[in-house]
């Protein structure tokens, strides 16, 4: 079956999930690949919207963090400061899963400026969420598209700590959480060298080379010894994406049009 | 009977707000107060501070009508849309008057809304190790020892807002306020101000929910104003949906001042309704 780049992102991003894991998900590719692991093998995931929202089985995919979906299909909803604190300050979340504007070679990631802080090139939105879901969860997976303006040497500005200047400097500065161990792209997948912390590629997405992956990446990436290709997604994996982004669409486009 | 509490959208923000105030507009996503947004434009508030987690539409169309002099804020965007425009305009540009920002992540100012709502000077979490946040705000955001283990954890200081306005689904005709659904941090910004206004969908005799709901008495509300509709776009559960067509569409809407302005002289200036 043919397939896009963001499918096979999406997919390879979901099939990182394992069944029964408490996942406290971002909203975007994120969210979409944390539900798309629900509807297929791991139909008992918990997932966790920074809304409040536990356990929720969203129908179609939220356009924000707190949507009406989320509320309404979700185990229990609790307060903003419940969340942060009780759940994911306290260490009771196994995967966060993130996205970005930015993210360099050692997993840190910006989204907050695009140049100096002070005088921005681009404002983003800014940290949400994401500082203490990188610090505090028990791992972190990041999925994002690939180009060499957003995998950096260095990001502008971090947002949320990956493993700093690499090496043992997260750990050495206190931070509880293993920090990312993947970052799923459009292309393929990179996952952090176990001494350096530098991000290497380890897998490909079928029928993409080794240069154009580099092409992509912002900073010389070094490619792992064993590089291997991600698998083909399949039938079912695919028609259950394509449902669940058509559903959404279809919801996102209902009511007026005036406040 | 009502209680004399209950007042008009109006009436309410004429007795409780004045220009150059801090003022919390909380919701999270859900029951945002967008009404009594409208009304502080059209009231023509200034030089206000506004403190909200995610300064959302609700904050973009005050900014760009000229009513704000610094926000307070840790997720500055249209939810899954993009940019806020009017904001980024504001900050980049200074227009139609310079912003100021103070910002956070939403755990910090989570927690510094609590903080604000328990009496204490300054909030504290394990947070911000390794980020440029903390490293370029250290006027709002500084590092204390815990005094039994050592560690090195975060301190924010407590949000006390001078006025916090808030949308709910109901009240009674005390006065009492109950919400449902995604409560965000709505109790504690309350709880955190000196003044507190709240819109509702409903006014009824009595709640039919349980005393574990999310109640806020009557005691710490200024006022309560009856605003059918009022958190629209945004939603409130068990009244309508979220108008997430409008989101995609306030992308548009928002991109030029010129838009702007015209989406705010038709939409709000001319129609004191919403």
């Amino acid at each position: 079956m043919e397939y896009s780049k963001d499918e096979i992102m999406t997919i390879t991003a979901a099939k990182m999930l394992q069944n029964g894991q408490v996942c406290f998900v971002g909203i975007g590719l994120p969210s979409a690949a944390c539900n798309l692991a629900r509807l297929t093998h791991a139909p008992e995931i918990v997932l966790i919207y920074e809304s409040g929202t536990v356990d929720t089985r969203p129908d179609v995919l939220p356009l924000s963090i707190g949507d009406d979906e989320l509320a309404e299909t979700s185990r229990m909803v609790v307060s903003v400061p419940e969340i942060f604190n009780y759940w994911l300050q306290a260490g009771k979340i196994d995967i966060g899963f993130l996205g970005g504007a930015q993210i360099d070679k050692y997993g840190n990631i910006n989204s907050t400026v695009i140049g100096e802080y002070h005088k921005p090139k681009v404002r983003l939105p800014g940290a949400g969420g994401a500082p203490e879901i990188a610090a505090n969860a028990r791992q972190t997976l990041v999925v994002m598209r690939q180009s060499p303006r957003s995998f950096v040497d260095k990001v502008d500005f971090i947002t949320s700590a990956g493993y700093l200047d690499g090496g043992d400097a997260r750990q050495a500065l206190g931070i509880r959480g293993e920090g990312p161990v993947a970052i799923i792209t459009d292309l393929g997948i990179l996952k952090p060298d176990p001494v350096s912390k530098e991000f290497v590629l380890t897998h490909t997405h079928p029928g993409v080379t080794v240069a154009e992956v580099r092409a992509q990446t912002g900073w010389d990436l070094k490619v792992a010894p064993h590089l291997a290709t991600t698998e083909s997604p399949d039938a079912h994996y695919l028609h259950t994406l394509r449902t669940l982004n058509e559903k959404t669409r279809l919801a996102h486009s209902q009511t007026a049009a005036n406040a | 009977m009502n209680s004399p509490k209950i007042t008009s959208l109006s009436a309410a923000i004429a007795a409780n707000v004045q220009s150059g105030q801090s003022l919390a507009l909380e919701g999270f996503t859900h029951l945002i107060p967008f009404a009594a947004a409208h009304e502080l434009i059209r009231q023509g508030l200034r030089d206000l501070t506004l403190i909200r987690m995610t300064p959302d539409l609700v904050y973009d169309q005050l900014i760009g009508a000229g009513c704000v002099r610094k926000i307070i804020f840790s997720w500055g965007g249209n939810p899954g849309v993009g940019s806020l425009h009017r904001f980024r305009d504001a900050y980049e540009q200074g227009y139609p008057q310079p912003l100021e920002i103070e910002e956070y992540s939403h755990a910090a100012m989570a927690n510094a809304y609590q903080a604000g709502a328990s009496g204490l000077p300054f909030a504290v979490l394990r947070g911000f190790l390794g980020t440029d946040l903390a490293r370029l705000n250290p006027e709002h955001i500084r590092w204390v020892t815990c005094p039994f283990t050592g560690e090195s954890l975060a301190a924010v200081r407590a949000l006390q807002p001078d006025v916090t306005i808030i949308h709910a689904q109901q009240a009674d005709r005390e006065g009492n306020v109950r919400l449902w659904g995604i409560v965000g941090v709505q109790k504690e910004a309350a709880l955190a101000a000196q003044k507190v206004v709240v819109t509702v969908e409903e006014i009824v005799d009595k709640f039919e929910g349980s005393a574990n709901d999310c109640i806020i008495p009557h005691w710490v509300i200024n006022n309560v104003a009856l605003v059918p509709k009022g958190a629209a776009p945004s939603y409130a559960m068990g009244y309508y949906k979220r108008n997430n067509a409008f989101y995609l569409a306030w992308d548009e809407i928002a991109r030029s001042r010129e838009g702007f302005q015209q989406w705010i002289a038709q939409q709000i200036l001319s129609n004191p309704q919403h």
